[in-house]
């Protein structure tokens, strides 16, 4: 079975004083979600679509969806805390609703990332059919400066580093092996999913990004976003 | 839905824009598979085109012909993963005598109208066509260019006078092969002789029953109804010659777009009663005609199958432009792009 999760539980903190979480903000005449939801439903493979959200913006969700997308594929779950206990909290309703089997594959992508591309999820789709592991980057254009308190303690080669987009895909019996060792501390302050795989030791594998692919975070980013988007005559 | 479309914005410059497409209950969503390059977007990518031309055109996105899967259908009658082709004429009136390729109104994809290089495209339900699963699919990303073939000699059948005897065709190019090959189908009687100015190109054309290189025609060959395939400088050189080897009362049509106006013998056209009839384009009929030949001819098919001169897979923006380079030198035959942007 090949799954698609969107995981729409930020709170939009880094957004600045709106009233509703980023991925509830307009873009294009429709909330941000529904642009992401949209080009998931466009793709046959998928056997089920999950919207994880906050629990407070559950209703809210399921109104939306209701309202500007018809198919039943799409679910709309409650998220957790933070990212990987949402991502698992998606896993856990694939587990208890849907039959298991060994080659399963989750899609995984950020709601704020509308810009995502058919040919970004199908690669995702290819790579995660035989991969544990699968991770969208795009090369890094600025150099990277590793460090803390004002203080460079690497600067790694620009050749070798990437930027981390979504989708993240995986085998989902690799990834639940994989989450099963981490500790709790590192369930707690892992912020990339991804790193779940690697530090059980399986490899991940790179698909490529785009550099439109962005993250909608930020105010900046939304009219960026904004600007991007023609309407067709 | 937001819709990555890949638009020229300057001579040999593609950038992706996004575009919030609205899809209504009557149009059908498709992804496009495999897609064809006409000579019309080469001049475009190249710049050859009139400044004014491109300054009112572009950005916009080229590729007009070609073949894709269905993925959203909102009425449900098209299943996911249906192949389609698709119909770059898209006429917003209809007209009980001017056909909808030459309505004034009407737009053309990758002609002032967004064409093919998209992710999706959103098209009236009237402007796809399920493509029979005999037709291969890189063959069927050039169905629009065996449209407009049909087209053509649809309107030579509508035109002609009773001798199909002799079928000429001018032009050792896509559409004078093309053509070629639906007149073996279409004029089966008939005896097809294809005129070009290269041998080596000529050379493909094993099914017709006599070749010429235009510089050693007999001086009493004659055709009883001819066909302009050359278009561009060539036109006014391949006029001449067929209205001095066409028997009289003959239909001529003309196929070839040239960028220039071109001198005719008007004299010896109208001392021998010729009559010329312009083609461009076409319409649905005409896409439809196209597939039942086809599907009903297997060696049209096979013969097609020969016309596909380059083929790669393009998955960026760098690589569109690099198909397109490689395009402009293919000596032989269709550049096909299999689409997976």
């Amino acid at each position: 079975m090949i799954y698609a999760q969107i995981l729409a539980g930020g709170k939009g903190t880094r957004m600045g004083n709106v009233p509703m979480p980023k991925q509830f903000l307009t873009l294009a005449g429709k909330p941000i979600l529904i642009h992401t939801v949209e080009k998931f439903v466009l793709e046959s493979r998928f056997d089920a679509i999950l919207v994880v959200c906050p629990a407070d913006w559950l209703s809210h969700t399921q109104e939306i969806i209701r309202k500007y997308i018809s198919d039943q594929r799409v679910h709309v779950v409650t998220g957790g805390n933070e990212r990987n206990e949402t991502l698992m909290k998606g896993i856990n309703y694939l587990q208890q609703h849907y039959p298991r089997h060994d080659d399963d594959v989750i899609i995984t992508h950020d709601a704020v990332r509308p810009f995502i591309t058919q040919r970004i999820i199908n690669d995702n789709i290819e790579a995660a059919l035989v991969h544990p592991a699968v991770d969208t980057v795009v090369a890094a254009i600025d150099t990277i400066v590793q460090g803390t308190d004002d203080q460079a303690s690497a600067i790694p080669v620009r050749a070798n580093m990437y930027q981390g987009q979504t989708p993240q895909s995986f085998n989902i019996k690799a990834l639940v092996t994989a989450y099963q060792k981490l500790t709790a501390s590192q369930k707690a302050s892992l912020s990339d999913s991804c790193k779940i795989c690697l530090l059980a030791g399986q490899p991940v594998t790179l698909v490529r990004g785009e550099s439109f692919n962005f993250k909608i975070t930020t105010p900046y980013d939304l009219r960026v976003a904004s600007a991007l988007v023609e309407k067709r005559d | 839905m937001l819709n990555q479309v890949y638009r020229l914005v300057a001579a040999r410059q593609f950038e992706v824009q996004t575009v919030a497409e609205t899809v209504t209950a009557n149009d059908v969503v498709v992804r496009p598979r495999y897609l064809s390059v006409c000579h019309a977007d080469t001049r475009y990518f190249t710049g050859q085109r009139a400044q004014a031309v491109l300054r009112k055109k572009l950005p916009m996105a080229l590729i007009h012909e070609g073949v894709a899967e269905v993925v959203f259908d909102p009425q449900g009658q098209l299943k996911p993963g249906t192949l389609v082709t698709m119909i770059p004429n898209t006429p917003v009136a209809h007209d009980p005598i001017i056909k909808e390729n030459y309505l004034p109104t009407s737009k053309f994809r990758s002609s002032g109208y967004d064409g093919f290089m998209q992710e999706f495209i959103c098209l009236h339900r009237d402007r796809i066509l399920p493509v029979p699963r005999e037709i291969n699919v890189e063959v069927a990303a050039f169905i629009e260019m065996v449209s407009v073939g049909v087209h053509g000699l649809t309107q030579l059948q509508r035109t002609m006078d009773a001798d199909q005897e002799v079928m000429g065709i001018w032009g050792d190019g896509n559409l004078g092969y093309i053509t070629a090959t639906l007149v073996k189908q279409l004029f089966p009687d008939s005896r097809l002789i294809v005129f070009g100015r290269h041998q080596s190109k000529l050379n493909y054309f094993s099914f017709a029953d006599q070749t010429y290189v235009v510089d050693h025609l007999p001086e009493k060959l004659k055709v009883s109804q001819a066909i302009e395939c050359t278009g561009g400088r060539g036109s006014e050189q391949a006029i001449d010659q067929i209205i001095h080897h066409i028997k009289p009362m003959g239909t001529i049509i003309l196929m070839g777009v040239s960028e220039e106006p071109v001198d005719i013998d008007t004299r010896t056209a109208l001392a021998e009663g010729l009559t010329f009839r312009g083609v461009s384009r076409s319409g649905r009929e005409d896409f439809e005609r196209a597939l039942q030949i086809l599907k009903a001819s297997p060696v049209t098919r096979e013969r097609l199958q020969n016309l596909v001169g380059l083929k790669r897979q393009v998955r960026s923006v760098k690589d569109m432009r690099t198909f397109f380079e490689a395009a402009l030198t293919n000596y032989w035959g269709k550049a096909v792009m299999e689409w997976d942007v």
